[in-house]
């Protein structure tokens, strides 16, 4: 059966209670692409990922993940896909090595070929150094690799990771980032991530879904999204009046939010470096004499607050993940 | 997937190693039988109480070896034997059994705290093995820790039934560890089976303290059950350490209240019953989550 979708969410809903965490989301992510959940704490997305990785049932819907049904065939969703979820989840009393085998183990991976994917996999993620030595000793980023490791051990079709860089410092976030990109070039393992930093998911995704209080409110690839807010600011400096060349640029097609801000003529155009030749070329047509132009892409956050209504502050949802994070922090700390 | 087993067995490696790359923990164990062993029994020790003293009643001459005659006649009467402290040692391996077995409950709770379920759940390895991994850890460590504490009990004292030959010593020995085997499959998931939705080790622990002293002492560990009030009877005679006891007394003592047989047709069903809810109730409950 040849597939489109690595993942296809179909009316995917999850209640507790009275709240509907999740709230009949549909979306497909494409195989080999990097698919970014973007949304602040509560809004649903470790939710979504424990449906589509089998751990939580979910209450209505369903999702076909390597074209298995997560409902009717959790078994074979579970042996395609590898998890990495949001709490560290490696044995502190056993080794890196041991943890991995374990896992393999778990898989049914013959212990010969475990051993040598565990290799190559520590090899990947800088860990063959501390490979004998018990987790407990290991730094926050360096726990963060080790579980990826492990969620790569089966050679998953997708990856699911649930906020990867929470609780680590930048540098080491980067890095994170540039092991995921690896696995995306190496070896074309679709990602299905979340994240509630704007910056990694405008910098890292393919394509971005931004989801509040249980409900996917836009989906696209990060410039379809900013493009989508009315593109690029524009502002330019013009010798003499800048009303005159507010007038001209006004019937010009694909302008919107035309005016004069502080001194400059701005306004909004969707790819603005293409644009903007062609702006010069009607302004000097009009005899208005261009000084300067300077193109600003919107950032994701005016993207993510024009979705939602609010920005992206850092505000935990549940008491489950505040313990969550408190953990990983104090584990990173050490 | 190739052999399903193929997790179990790693699911209890893992539980295994953590016990014996950490010596500590083997010796925090033991401690409690062997204090049980060591000073209780050799102090509250019923046979000393009955030979050791020099009774004199006034206005009544009884000799030293009539009183020593009735003494014997009445220890063997209620404990089947005239030696308390191999009596009492003989429970002493059915309790570090069911110390163990309590105790593997809180394994599954630290588990799901610490994320490692959460990650054990998303691997194709049936739920049941999760739970099986550790009821089986709890049945190896438990036999591991009462032959020790069955050799600590020789070194105090503790006499076997002189009349068994080399070989059916050795059956009786296999017979005793069949029984804890039972016991310990059967203790060990109806703890686990208890802590599956737990996210509080204290709750847990509670649950473990609120258990441990009264199913202890409403058994046959520390006196036999004709000795309780009738209220108590009815307890001891459900309580499966009860049997275990009665088991090991009656393979290494040769003193046994009910048959042995029918001992292991108690403990039999007891870890098929509530082996199969643990199971059942894993792949029910560990899921959602």
């Amino acid at each position: 059966m040849p597939l489109d979708s690595a993942i296809k969410a179909i009316n995917l809903t999850k209640r507790y209670g009275p709240i509907l965490a999740v709230d009949h989301i549909n979306f497909d992510v494409k195989y080999g692409e990097v698919f970014g959940f973007l949304g602040p704490n509560g809004a649903g997305k470790t939710t979504t990922i424990k449906m589509l990785t089998t751990v939580t049932r979910p209450t209505e819907g369903t999702a076909l993940v390597n074209g298995y049904d997560i409902v009717k065939q959790p078994a074979k969703v579970r042996e395609s896909i590898g998890v990495v979820p949001q709490e560290y989840t490696s044995d502190e009393d056993l080794t890196g090595w041991e943890n991995l085998m374990l896992i393999a183990s778990l898989y049914g991976i013959p212990k010969k070929e475990a051993k040598e994917r565990a290799v190559e996999l520590l090899n990947l993620v800088e860990l063959s150094h501390a490979a004998d030595r018990k987790v407990e000793t290991y730094s926050g980023g360096m726990r963060r690799r080790l579980e990826i490791a492990m969620g790569l051990i089966n050679k998953p079709k997708i990856l699911f990771l649930d906020e990867p860089t929470l609780g680590l410092d930048a540098q080491t976030r980067a890095a994170i980032w540039s092991y995921v990109y690896r696995l995306k070039e190496q070896l074309g393992t679709t990602i299905f991530v979340t994240t509630h930093y704007l910056e990694e998911a405008d910098q890292y995704c393919d394509r971005i879904a931004i989801i509040d209080h249980g409900k996917i409110l836009a989906m696209g690839t990060p410039r379809d999204l900013k493009e989508s807010i009315g593109g690029d600011v524009v502002s330019i400096q013009v010798a003499g009046n800048p009303e005159s060349a507010v007038k001209v640029l006004q019937s010009v097609d694909g302008l919107s939010d035309v005016r004069v801000v502080e001194g400059y003529v701005r306004f909004k155009v969707k790819d603005g470096s293409r644009a903007a030749p062609v702006i010069f070329d009607i302004l000097s047509k009009a005899g208005v004499r261009v000084m300067s132009i300077s193109i600003k892409e919107p950032s994701m956050d005016e993207v993510f607050m024009e979705y939602t209504g609010h920005s992206l502050r850092e505000e935990w949802g549940s008491r489950e993940e505040a313990m969550a994070m408190r953990r990983i922090i104090n584990t990173a700390r050490r | 997937m190739s052999n399903p087993l193929h997790g179990l067995w790693a699911l209890t490696d893992r539980e295994l190693k953590k016990w014996y790359k950490a010596p500590v923990v083997l010796i925090v164990t033991l401690i409690q039988p062997i204090v049980w062993l060591a000073f209780f029994g050799k102090s509250m020790n019923m046979t000393s109480i009955f030979t050791n003293g020099s009774v004199n009643i006034p206005g009544l001459n009884i000799p030293k070896q009539v009183i020593d005659q009735i003494a014997q006649a009445y220890l063997k009467s209620t404990f089947g034997t005239t030696d308390y402290f191999s009596f009492l040692a003989a429970s002493m391996v059915a309790q570090i059994t069911f110390f163990t077995a309590m105790n593997s409950g809180m394994s599954i709770v630290w588990d799901r705290r610490l994320g490692v379920l959460g990650k054990l759940l998303t691997t194709p390895v049936p739920r049941g093995s999760i739970i099986m991994g550790k009821v089986l850890n709890s049945v190896i460590r438990s036999l591991a820790q009462a032959t020790i504490v069955l050799l600590i009990a020789v070194l105090l004292g503790m006499k076997f039934n002189t009349k068994l030959t080399p070989l059916e010593f050795a059956l009786s020995i296999i017979g005793v560890y069949a029984a804890l085997t039972l016991l310990s499959l059967g203790f060990s998931s109806l703890y686990l089976t208890l802590a599956l939705r737990s996210t509080n080790w204290q709750s847990q622990m509670a649950i473990i303290n609120l258990l441990n002293m009264p199913l202890m002492f409403a058994s046959n560990s520390f006196y036999p059950i004709k000795m309780m009030p009738w209220w108590l009877r009815p307890v001891a005679y459900v309580n499966p350490l009860t049997y275990v006891n009665d088991v090991t007394r009656g393979l290494l003592l040769g003193v046994s209240s009910f048959s042995v047989p029918m001992d292991f047709l108690y403990l039999t069903i007891f870890a098929v019953v509530f082996s199969a809810i643990g199971i059942v109730l894993s792949w029910r409950f560990l899921s959602e989550a």
